[in-house]
């Protein structure tokens, strides 16, 4: 369980996010939903121990974030976030080897080759894995960090606009595979969306933020009302039931 | 699973032309087995290249008696040696700490601010300080007040939160000119004599290094390598990038900070034994990494020391026993990695 008490980070005068406490359950997808500007990415990174906050503290499995030390807490969660952009040329197989390094320090042992090999065949990117990154398709790229995160094993993944730059059988397949993370291999999943009906349609529980602060939380059933998401994110959005789904239409 | 492979034909047949580039590294890639031999490669014809160009260094032209020709390159050659480490060290360090690879320390004036350490010594303490004082001692409590400065200006700089390059780069611009005036500005106000003796010890250069500091500057550039060794797991998972670096449990605030500081000792070291030097690091930190080919530090690294040895005293000796010039080395240098720069900086504004 994440547990985060009253955690606020400012820029200057302004408060991106402001006093936040939540508990995010252990176990499937949660989704944290919100416009522009909500403190969604601010929250994950300090969750993650990316950021500093300015008050409060964030707790996982009952590890402070900001006292544990960093390869302890390297093991149990990751963090993915939307803008990789790094001078360093890998292939993907180096790429996803660094999944192991909380593990390994740098020396890959036996048990560490299964893990990469799996985390590779498990994206599908087998076939890949000698390729140099800068030779990938955005989606391709995407998928290989997804590999990396999964390689270093860790009952938490953290990942901030897992679908930007992803076109839809990308994205569709990108949720599929973390649902599959989920439900496979037990991992709990938080991840920032801005497409509602994916996080409809995919997640298991919904965190909506505004101005910084948490505006609702609960399960999809709960969340993807008319009413909420209207006053989420102010404009008239209508909710429709496809194939035992909620659907937003907000167009027009 | 086969939601995945479909999606990976839908990638392939989606952009037609990365199929062709796919099937095009794919072949190269058949030949793989050669490939990842390529560092291993490059590693041996760069050592080659380096041990003929010393051998040359020490050899060609020599005269009259061995041991004294012998004692008096020897010491040449080891400084050369020396700036050559410890200009491609603290380069491709740096780099990857910021996650750059046009930045270098001398881009960002570092080297200016030892030379002006130096001025206001003389300046504030008189020339007196400059002679009466053990050159030695002279040079390790430069070193420190260079350590503490540098320090200052890196943790701002990279420690908190991520600044875009172009910040960085205005800023390092800025402080270099900013370096670079203060110490003119003091040079001026100098009396003509010190000023006289402060050039001497400034103007180094690879022609003429300053034999005084081999020494001690030899176990400084030993003792800074023996820490930098010990962090040596951690530099490729800092070419990652910061966020990345921390998710993988790298202690960042802690490893950057002593990598900063092993990257002010080398640079003061170098500076000390030859004087400011600009583009030499950006050559051959960018040449190495092209040749290697990945970003492993364990090849990247040496391959830069090779590339910079090779540089230095292959190209001292050519320039003094063949062409018979004399202080021309430093500005061929400056010239061709100049041209890197403006290379890595349109290349950038391309994408």
């Amino acid at each position: 369980m994440i547990i985060t008490s009253d955690i606020s980070k400012s820029y200057g005068e302004s408060t991106v996010v402001d006093g936040v406490s939540l508990s995010l359950p252990k176990g499937g997808i949660t989704s944290i939903i919100g416009p522009n500007g909500a403190g969604k990415s601010t929250l994950l990174s300090m969750v993650s121990r990316l950021m500093a906050m300015d008050k409060g503290s964030v707790t996982v499995d009952g590890l402070d974030v900001s006292k544990t030390p960093g390869d302890v807490l390297a093991r149990r969660l990751s963090i993915l976030r939307q803008d990789n952009h790094m001078t360093a040329r890998l292939t993907v197989h180096d790429l996803v080897s660094f999944g192991r390094y909380p593990y390994s320090k740098g020396r890959l042992n036996a048990d560490d080759k299964v893990h990469i090999d799996e985390a590779i065949g498990y994206l599908d990117l087998t076939a890949l894995s000698g390729r140099f990154l800068d030779e990938l398709s955005g989606g391709q790229r995407q998928r290989a960090f997804v590999a990396m995160v999964l390689c270093q094993d860790t009952d938490y993944v953290l990942l901030d606009e897992p679908l930007n730059n992803l076109d839809m059988k990308h994205a569709m397949g990108m949720m599929k595979l973390l649902q599959r993370a989920a439900s496979e291999l037990g991992k709990t999943v938080v991840l920032v969306l801005h497409d509602i009906n994916f996080a409809s349609w995919y997640s298991d529980h919904i965190v909506a933020m505004k101005h910084g602060k948490v505006a609702a939380q609960g399960p999809v059933g709960e969340m993807i009302k008319p009413d909420v998401l209207s006053s989420i994110y102010e404009m008239d959005i209508a909710v429709h039931e496809i194939a035992g789904q909620r659907i937003s239409v907000y167009y027009g | 699973m086969r939601v995945d492979a479909g999606s990976d034909n839908g990638v392939v047949s989606a952009n037609g032309d990365s199929r062709f580039r796919g099937n095009d590294t794919e072949s190269g890639d058949s030949s793989g087995r050669k490939k990842l031999s390529r560092p291993a490669l490059v590693l041996i014809a760069l050592g080659v290249a380096a041990l003929v160009s010393i051998a040359l260094f020490m050899t060609l032209d020599a005269k009259g008696s061995w041991s004294f020709v012998l004692s008096f390159r020897g010491k040449k050659l080891l400084s050369l040696v020396l700036v050559a480490y410890s200009v491609a060290v603290s380069t491709v360090l740096f780099q990857t700490v910021t996650n750059n690879r046009i930045l270098t320390p001398s881009i960002m004036g570092f080297d200016a601010l030892y030379v002006l350490i130096k001025t206001a010594v003389v300046f504030f303490f008189g020339v007196s300080a400059l002679v009466s004082i053990d050159s030695q001692i002279q040079f390790v409590v430069e070193l420190f007040v260079m350590v503490g400065f540098s320090f200052l200006l890196f943790r701002w700089l990279f420690l908190g939160e991520e600044r875009s390059l172009h910040l960085l780069v205005l800023v390092g611009i800025v402080f270099g000119i900013l370096f670079r005036s203060l110490s003119q500005l003091m040079q001026r106000m100098l009396d003509p004599g010190a000023f006289n003796v402060l050039q001497d010890t400034l103007f180094a250069s690879f022609a003429t290094t300053d034999p005084t500091l081999l020494g001690i500057a030899t176990v400084i550039v030993v003792l800074t390598s023996f820490v930098g060794w010990r962090l040596m797991h951690t530099y490729d998972v800092l070419s990652l990038g910061r966020a990345q670096a921390i998710n993988l449990g790298v202690d960042y605030k802690r490893t950057v900070a002593v990598i900063l500081v092993l990257v002010a000792i080398l640079v003061s070291v170098s500076t000390a034994l030859v004087g400011p030097v600009t583009f030499f690091g950006l050559l051959v930190a960018t040449l190495a990494h092209s040749l290697i080919g990945n970003s492993k530090h364990r090849y990247v690294l040496p391959a830069a020391v090779l590339l910079g040895v090779i540089a230095l005293v292959g190209g001292q000796t050519l320039l003094e026993r063949v062409f018979a010039f004399d202080t021309a080395l430093s500005i061929i240098i400056e010239f061709l990695g100049g041209l890197v720069f403006i290379v890595l900086v349109l290349r950038r504004s391309a994408r």
